[in-house]
C-alpha cells in the first residue's frame, strides 16, 4: 500500500511535467492544426536562455517572465520566417520544416552552450513539501503553476474575441479570412503563446530532469500522449491526460518487471496508439460532426 | 449614380486555367443582381474572384476603391460577405461562436447582441439550436446560418452561392423569404443560383454565363422572357 501511495505521488510528479508540455501541444494544436515536433527543443532552447540568465546572475523572477516574453516572440518569428512561406504547401513540406526545426534548435544549443549537462535551480525550494510528505516542493509547484497555466489558457480560449478567432482559423481558414480574421497573424500568435508555454514547461522540468539538448525528446513524447489522451483541443484535457500518463507511467515500471526503465519511452507510444484505435477524441476533446 | 461594385476585364481561375474570360458588370447600391448559368459556366469562380479567394486579374472597385490586389480578410473588413457553396460553416464551433465570427471585425459593442438577436428572429431554427455543435446541423441550417453569419458583419454586399442547393424545397421557401426582407433592407447581393425561376423571383437583372463569358445580361423580366433562357433554364 505504501508503495502504491508513493508510486501515485511519482506518478502525480512526472505527469505534471507532461501536462504543462501537453498543454503548449493544444495550444498550437488550437491555433495552427498541425502538431509542431520542434515544440520540445524549443522549450528546451528557452530553457537554456534562462540557465545563461541565471549565470548572468539575475534573480528567478526576473527571468522568468523575461524569458516567457522572449520565447513569445521566438515562437512569432519562428512563424513568420520558416511557416508562413510554407502556407499552401503540403502536411509533408510542414512536417519535413518541424524536423528541420528540431535540428536547428538542438544544435544550436549544443553549439552555443555545449552537450555536457546542467542543472537549473527549482524556484520552489528543494525537499518535501512539509515534513514527512511524499511530495516535493517543486512538483507541488510544478502542479499550481500547471493548474493556473489550464485556467488562463481556458479563459483566452473561451472567452475572449482573439481566442474565438484562433479557432475560428484553426477550425476553418477560408471562412476565418471571409469574415475578416487576418489568419496569418493569429496563427504566428499562436505560435509565440505555444511556445511561451513550452519556455514554462522547460524551466519548471529542467530542475528535475537536468538540462541537456536532449532533455526533451521523451518529454515531449509524453505531452504528446497526454494531449492526445485529454483530446487535442481541451486545455483541461491535457492536464487530466498528462496525469493519466505519469501515473501510468510510473505503475507499469514498478509493476510491470520486464518494462522497467529501459522499456518506459515505448508506454507513451503505446497511450497515443491506443486511444487512436479506441477513442480518437479522447478524455475531453470535440467530436467534430459534418453532417453533409 | 456610382454602382457599389464594379468589375471590368476579370479573368479567375485555378492554376494555369482561367475559367473567367473578361467578364464586365456592375451592381448597384441595394441593388440583387443574379448570375446564372450551368455547372461550370464560373459562377462561383467569379464570387470567389470579388472575395479575393481565388487568382484573379483584371478590375474590380467596390465603392469606388480597387480590391483587386487586396487580401479576402481585407474585402471582408470593406463590407463584402461571401456565403461560399460550402457553407463555410465552423464545424467544431457552436452556432453561437459561429454568429460571433460574423461580427470579428466589428467594433466590440452592443449593437452585436442586437443583430444577433435580428438574425435568430429571421431564422428561428438557429435560435433552438444555438448551442449546438455547428457541424451537427442539417444542410439547410447550416445555410441559414451561413446567411446569418454574413448578416453579422453588416456588409454592403453579399455574395451568395447557391442558396438552395442541396436544401429541401420548404427551407429552401423560408431562406429566400429572408432573402426577399434582406432585399428589402437596401443591402446589395449578387446571387449565383441554378434554380433559375426562383433567382429572378428575387433579382433586379441578371447576366447568364456560359464558359466563363456573360451572353446575355438585361432586367430580370427581360431574362425571364429569353427564349432561349426558357427553354434551357426554365423548363418551358
Amino acid at each position: 500500500m505504501e508503495q502504491l501511495v508513493t508510486q501515485l505521488i511519482d506518478g502525480i510528479s512526472a505527469g505534471s511535467i507532461y501536462a504543462c508540455m501537453a498543454l503548449s501541444v493544444v495550444m498550437i494544436y488550437q491555433a495552427i492544426n498541425h502538431l509542431n515536433f520542434a515544440q520540445g527543443e524549443m522549450a528546451m532552447f528557452s530553457t537554456y536562455l534562462a540557465w545563461q540568465l541565471l549565470q548572468w546572475g539575475l534573480p528567478y523572477w526576473v527571468i522568468f517572465p523575461a524569458i516567457v516574453a522572449a520565447s513569445f516572440a521566438i515562437g512569432y518569428a519562428v512563424e513568420r520566417a520558416a511557416i508562413h512561406p510554407l502556407r499552401g504547401a503540403s502536411e509533408l513540406s510542414h512536417v519535413v520544416v518541424f524536423i528541420a526545426l528540431f535540428s536547428i534548435f538542438n544544435s544550436a544549443a549544443g553549439f552555443i552552450w555545449g552537450f555536457g549537462v546542467k542543472s537549473v535551480p527549482s524556484p520552489f525550494g528543494e525537499g518535501p513539501l512539509f515534513e514527512g510528505a511524499l511530495l516535493g516542493k517543486h512538483q507541488a509547484g510544478i502542479l499550481v503553476v500547471t493548474l493556473v497555466l489550464v485556467a488562463a489558457l481556458w479563459v483566452f480560449l473561451r472567452l475572449t474575441r482573439v481566442g474565438l478567432a484562433m479557432r475560428a482559423a484553426a477550425a476553418n481558414p477560408r471562412s476565418a479570412r471571409l469574415v475578416g480574421i487576418p489568419v496569418e497573424r493569429v496563427g504566428a500568435l499562436g505560435w509565440g503563446l505555444a511556445s511561451a508555454i513550452g519556455a514554462v514547461a522547460g524551466m519548471l522540468i529542467a530542475p528535475i530532469i537536468f538540462l541537456d539538448p536532449g532533455m526533451m525528446m521523451s518529454v515531449l513524447l509524453y505531452g504528446f500522449a497526454g494531449a492526445v489522451l485529454g483530446g487535442l483541443t481541451s486545455p483541461l484535457g491535457a492536464v487530466l491526460g498528462g496525469l493519466t500518463v505519469g501515473i501510468f507511467e510510473k505503475l507499469v515500471e514498478a509493476y510491470v518487471p520486464v518494462v522497467g526503465e529501459q522499456l518506459k519511452l515505448p508506454i507513451a507510444l503505446a497511450v497515443i496508439i491506443a486511444v487512436l484505435l479506441f477513442r480518437p477524441s479522447g478524455f475531453l476533446g470535440q467530436k467534430i460532426v459534418q453532417r453533409v | 449614380m456610382k454602382p457599389l461594385l464594379e468589375v471590368r476585364g476579370l479573368s479567375a481561375g485555378y492554376g494555369q486555367i482561367d475559367v473567367l474570360r473578361g467578364l464586365d458588370f456592375t451592381v448597384g447600391e441595394g441593388e440583387v443582381l443574379a448570375l446564372l448559368g450551368a455547372n461550370g459556366a464560373g459562377k462561383t469562380s467569379c464570387l470567389r474572384a470579388l472575395s479575393g479567394i481565388s487568382r484573379r486579374d483584371g478590375e474590380i472597385r467596390f465603392d469606388g476603391v480597387r480590391i483587386d490586389r487586396a487580401a479576402p480578410e481585407a474585402i471582408a473588413r470593406l463590407g463584402i460577405a461571401h456565403v461560399p457553396d460550402d457553407r463555410g460553416t465552423f464545424a467544431s464551433l457552436s452556432v453561437d461562436e459561429n454568429l460571433a465570427l460574423g461580427a470579428m471585425a466589428r467594433a466590440n459593442d452592443a449593437s452585436i447582441n442586437a443583430d444577433r438577436e435580428r438574425c435568430l428572429d429571421l431564422f428561428p431554427r438557429l435560435r433552438e439550436r444555438r448551442a449546438q455543435q455547428a457541424g451537427t446541423l442539417s444542410g439547410g441550417e447550416q445555410q441559414m446560418l451561413a446567411i446569418a453569419r454574413a448578416l453579422m458583419m453588416r456588409p454592403r454586399l453579399i455574395l451568395l452561392d447557391e442558396p438552395s442547393f442541396g436544401v429541401a424545397p420548404i427551407i429552401v421557401r423560408q431562406i429566400f423569404d429572408v432573402l426577399a426582407e434582406i432585399r428589402r433592407s437596401g443591402t446589395a447581393m449578387l446571387l449565383v443560383e441554378q434554380n433559375t425561376a426562383l433567382a429572378l423571383e428575387l433579382t433586379d437583372r441578371a447576366c447568364l454565363l456560359e464558359s466563363g463569358e456573360i451572353i446575355l445580361s438585361g432586367s430580370a423580366d427581360e431574362i425571364g422572357s429569353n427564349d432561349g433562357v426558357r427553354a434551357a433554364y426554365l423548363g418551358h
